[in-house]
């Protein structure tokens, strides 16, 4: 692989991620995708390990490391199962809004709790109405004292019903448009907060997808993410600055999984009294798929880096990053059940797989289109006088 | 302090010593083999391969020198007992001690040690034991390691055997480690070869090392006794013989040295294996390529049908399929039955260290380049849902013809 | 409680291969790794020490490479390794090594439980764990499969174990301080945590050699070990045997054809 001058502690990160993913995420991973079942030995496992706990501060029980190191752990279970490295990204992307916009307190609470994986955390933005028109939530949150009474449904949330801490996006004043778009967090088993039906996907089936339904759910005002109202928008746009690069790195590492085991498969299969890999039309496929998978990566970890950095104006370089390494993903995916041929539309073979999860990387934390949209206009601003 | 050196007037460079090494000590530099002393650890792998005797240990046998050797006589067998029953693995250890002592013109003896075992003893005779040892005591009704240890140590002070032999079932593997060390003999563990070197007069212990990748052959010749394990069903049971006679002898049990740091609570018989797999002639063993626990119910009936046991790899004690006692592998146990019929099990070394001495291997596997099928002597490629029934079906039919 | 773990650093013999011209063995770019057994000690000292407070230490008797295993247990969660390393140990067989480790536990000093891993890959003896049980005449229970309970507060303080024999398990009570190894059952290891790693990146493992052991030199090396090896040799390799394909049927008249006899 091409080197990325990782430090010594990503190194180490990497190492252990992939030591569970092929110890303790491989010889399950068809079995939980089969039945839809929630990976609690891996997340146990992951759990044990730190891992985590790699991007939260260390003042909360985390290691204190960066987007680069969850992009780095989160490609390495990915390469094994995609299912499972989004239930690890879901739980992150969960806690975000709490990290880049909590009190002391509810960070305090609740991040490391979070950091020792005794609990996962989900995302609620989505609903039947508010898909890429994010602002256009209708789940409302109005004050009543101290008090905050929620209502209204969330769907297509990822650890709906695994997670204990969810983040929720709600309307708290509908005339102020985006300004009155507010976040909540709200424990599992609070009182007016129910799940729905679980969704049966096609891909990514190891990530329990669930509705989450609010009935007079009140809620006090401290758990109003930054005591403030009006703050929500914001949040999730930075939510998904960090978010979409955790994306990225989970179709990278299926891109990689998936090319891996077509180079091996290629090697193997003989036809022609040659293996496949001796033939030119392979190799030039499986090339072309090393080739857009190194280039993905690296898009991606610059992308981490600069956010790492803290820079300002990352929106587009995220939304680039996460919408070429999931187009990316598909790619290889897609060619990598063509190299298996026959084989590779059968269930037997883990590759079907990959290119089953790849494709909801295109799809989730705002579509492709929508990441597009966000460069072009990103672009536009900055060329045009 | 013992050295290895490279004899360079000898050395030509092939370089075989250096792929042979397991620690990676050699190097070649100037065409000639150097040795890193630091990371050496004398094990002699590189002395056998090179073909041009150009590597030497030189082995200084100095240490306590054992007192007197010329007074051990006698080659002895720990005459295992479990609830009052002698334990198969000690007639064959009385057939091989037969040979050894016939070889030294000496005497079979065997340590019978417990609490009401002594009608017993006779059957030792009828084995090949000339003199049996007994040594009776509550204390020693059940075994632990302290109180054996005293009893044996007390025997061989008294009569000095110069070779000891004791199977290496749990109970043997502990005792004798311990009586190694306060006898400060030498003990080599799981020997599937022991003979006379009859010019020394010494015994020489043939046993694996590396999972049974590399035979080692190993001697004690400055110590006493000479201490073997051996496992079960690797030699030959020695003949019944209800005319032989033998002298039983009554030790006292010094009490001591009872030691009451250890006490035996209570035993549980394994409920659900109905056979113990080192003790059966016949295995029949599922891996992964079963693909369920309710598939075991077929090498079950093939099992049964043929009078074995069934086993299992890793694989499928690690799903939950069987319990552990199944296991037969590196981590698992090592079996040599007579037939080994390895169905659905891909051969991982990790399986093969556990089964590949048993005579008669076969292998059924969907899959024809399974290295199992490199250590079987028959195999079937096939699916093993379709071949095991047939295969019931024509054992059936050859046992009732 | 203060516990002991004696762990040794094999060759991965899934990777061991034969050399088919020299009829030896391939060492070249073969792993390292921890004894398998020994993960199963370490794991148990991590969880009694979980469960009864106090501290668990790693040693080794090894080359200078062996430090890599220690490391590993400490990742996993040991709080402290000693490597015994020293050219006078080299060539020792299981009476010499386990003197040498029964000393450097003596010298640890206030040992409760020492825990090893059954046998280790590469030589199979199972016989240094009682060989330390017997230089430091501690009681012993080997073949391990579960702790049951450990008594700290007793006078005298003991701990019932359940040992995995042949037809079944015995449970025995064994006064501290002892010894104890351990079997696959007792555990399931877990895997290293990155906190672990980075501590045992940092960790500082002291080498004890024969000058802080202070074993006479007879005792130790190749002067001090009872047993020699003389000769390593391949066994003969199996050719490889008769291989039926085809329908079922045919496969199975032609297997049965052959062993109908040995049945």
């Amino acid at each position: 692989m091409l080197t990325y001058g990782l430090t010594e502690e990503q190194e180490m990160i990497k190492e252990v991620a992939r030591k569970i993913a092929e110890e303790k995420i491989r010889p399950f991973s068809a079995q939980w995708d089969e039945h839809d079942e929630h990976p609690a030995s891996a997340v146990e496992a992951m759990a044990q390990s730190d891992l985590f706990g790699v991007c939260i501060p260390e003042a909360y029980g985390g290691m204190g490391g960066g987007l680069m190191d969850l992009c780095i752990a989160t490609e390495e279970i990915a390469r094994v199962d995609g299912g499972v490295s989004t239930v690890y990204a879901a739980s992150f992307l969960g806690l975000l809004p709490i990290l880049i916009d909590g009190t002391e307190e509810q960070k305090k609470k609740y991040l490391t709790r979070l950091a020792s994986g005794k609990s996962l955390a989900a995302f609620g933005l989505t609903e039947p109405e508010a898909g890429s028109d994010a602002a256009n939530v209708q789940l409302t949150a109005v004050k009543d004292g101290d008090y905050y009474i929620l209502n209204g449904v969330k769907h297509f949330i990822s650890n709906g019903g695994v997670a204990d801490i969810y983040t929720i996006v709600a309307q708290t004043n509908k005339s102020k448009g985006a300004r009155g778009i507010s976040m909540f967090i709200v424990e599992k088993d609070h009182p007016g907060f129910t799940f729905g039906k679980k969704e049966d996907k096609l891909g990514i089936r190891a990530s329990q997808t669930r509705e989450l339904i609010f009935q007079d759910c009140r809620v006090h005002k401290d758990q109003l993410i930054g005591g403030k109202e009006g703050r929500g928008f914001m949040t999730v746009m930075k939510t998904f600055d960090h978010s979409r690069p955790g994306v990225a790195a989970q179709a990278v590492g299926v891109a990689q999984g998936a090319y891996e085991l077509a180079v091996a498969y290629a090697h193997e299969r003989k036809q022609f009294n040659q293996a496949i890999s001796s033939f030119q039309g392979i190799q030039w496929m499986l090339a072309d798929m090393a080739m857009k998978t190194e280039a993905a990566r690296s898009l991606l970890y610059s992308v981490a880096r600069m956010v790492d950095r803290g820079e300002s104006g990352v929106s587009p370089y995220s939304a680039m990053a996460k919408c070429y390494c999931s187009d990316v993903a598909m790619e290889v995916t897609t060619n990598a059940v063509q190299i298996f041929g026959g084989y590779g539309y059968i269930k037997e073979y883990p590759i079907e797989k990959f290119m089953r999860d790849a494709k909801i990387y295109q799809i989730y934390e705002g579509t492709n289109q929508i990441q597009r949209t966000i460069v072009a206009l990103q672009l536009i601003k900055e060329f045009s006088k | 302090m013992a050295n290895i050196r490279v004899i360079t007037d000898k050395c030509v460079g092939c370089s075989v010593c250096m792929r042979g090494c397991p620690v990676q000590a050699i190097k070649m530099v100037d065409r000639k083999a150097v040795i890193d002393l630091d990371v050496c650890t004398l094990c002699g792998a590189c002395v056998s391969a090179c073909k041009f005797e150009a590597i030497a240990i030189e082995r200084a046998n100095a240490g306590t020198p054992a007192k007197d050797l010329e007074a051990y006589k006698g080659v002895w067998v720990f005459g295992e007992q479990r609830n009052g029953e002698i334990v198969s693995v000690v007639f064959e250890l009385l057939g091989k001690a037969r040979e050894l002592a016939a070889d030294r013109n000496t005497y079979v003896g065997v340590m019978f040690i417990g609490d009401g075992i002594k009608d017993k003893a006779q059957e030792l005779i009828y084995r090949g034991a000339d003199k049996v040892f007994v040594v009776e005591d509550e204390a020693l009704k059940h075994y632990t390691t302290e109180n054996y240890t005293a009893a044996v140590t007390d025997l061989v002070g008294k009569y000095k055997p110069e070779i000891i032999l004791a199977g290496a079932t749990t109970t043997g593997r502990s005792l004798v480690s311990r009586i190694a060390i306060s006898l400060y003999a030498g003990l080599t563990a799981d020997c599937t070869q022991l003979h006379i070197d009859k010019e020394k007069g010494i015994l020489v212990q043939t046993r694996p090392a590396f999972g049974g990748n590399i035979m080692a052959q190993i001697i004690s010749p400055n110590y006493r006794p000479q201490m073997a394990t051996v496992r079960h069903k690797v030699m030959p049971e020695a003949p019944r013989d209800e005319s032989r006679k033998g002298e039983i002898i009554d030790e006292p049990f010094d009490t001591a040295k009872t030691d009451r740091r250890m006490k035996f609570l209570d035993f549980v018989k394994e409920a659900i294996a109905t056979v113990n797999i080192s003790e059966a002639d016949i295995i029949v063993s599922g891996g992964r390529g079963m693909g369920g626990p309710e598939n075991f119910k077929l090498l079950e009936e093939l099992a049964d049908a043929m009078g074995g046991a069934v086993g299992a790899s890793r694989a499928a004690i690690d799903a939950g399929w069987l319990p552990y006692s199944h296991q037969v592998g590196q981590t698992g146990r090592t079996v040599c039955p007579k037939i080994y019929i390895a169905c659905g099990i891909s051969g991982q070394i990790q399986h093969l260290v556990g089964m590949q001495s048993s005579d008669t291997i076969i292998a059924i596997n969907k899959d024809p380049d399974a290295p199992i099928f490199k250590v079987a002597d028959y195999g079937i490629v096939g699916d093993v849902m379709k071949v095991i029934p047939l295969l019931i079906r024509e054992i059936k039919k050859v046992k009732s013809a | 409680m203060n516990i002991v773990v004696c762990i040794k650093q094999v060759p991965d013999t899934t990777d061991v291969r034969i050399d088919p011209k020299t009829n030896t063995l391939i060492r070249e770019g073969v792993q390292s790794i921890i004894n398998p057994f020994d993960m199963y000690a370490i794991e148990e000292a991590i969880r009694l020490k979980e469960r009864f407070g106090g501290m668990a230490t790693v040693i080794t008797m090894g080359p200078p490479q062996a430090a890599d295993a220690l490391r590993e247990a400490i990742s996993m969660g040991i709080d402290e390794a000693i490597h015994l390393s020293d050219r006078a140990f080299a060539g020792s067989d299981t009476w010499a090594t386990s003197l040498i480790l029964a000393k450097a536990i003596e010298k640890m000093g206030s040992v409760d439980l020492v825990i090893c891993g059954k046998q280790a890959t590469d030589g199979d003896t199972a016989q240094v764990g009682p060989g330390i049980a017997a230089h430091l005449d501690l009681p012993q229970a080997t073949y391990v499969r579960r702790v049951d309970s450990v008594h700290m507060d007793t006078v005298p303080r003991i701990m019932v174990v359940e040992r995995l024999l042949e037809e079944g398990y015995e449970i025995m009570e064994l006064q501290l301080p002892a010894l104890i190894t351990v079997v696959k059952e007792v555990n399931e290891p877990r895997l290293p945590s990155l906190k672990g790693k980075m501590k045992a990146r940092k960790a500082e493992i002291p080498v004890w050699g024969n000058k802080d052991l202070q074993i006479p030199e007879h005792q130790v090396g190749l002067k001090g070990s009872p047993t020699q090896v003389v000769k390593i040799f391949t066994p003969p390799q199996k050719e490889g045997g008769k291989v039926f394909t085809g329908e079922p049927e045919q496969t199975v008249a032609g297997l049965v054809a052959e062993i109908k006899d040995i049945l």
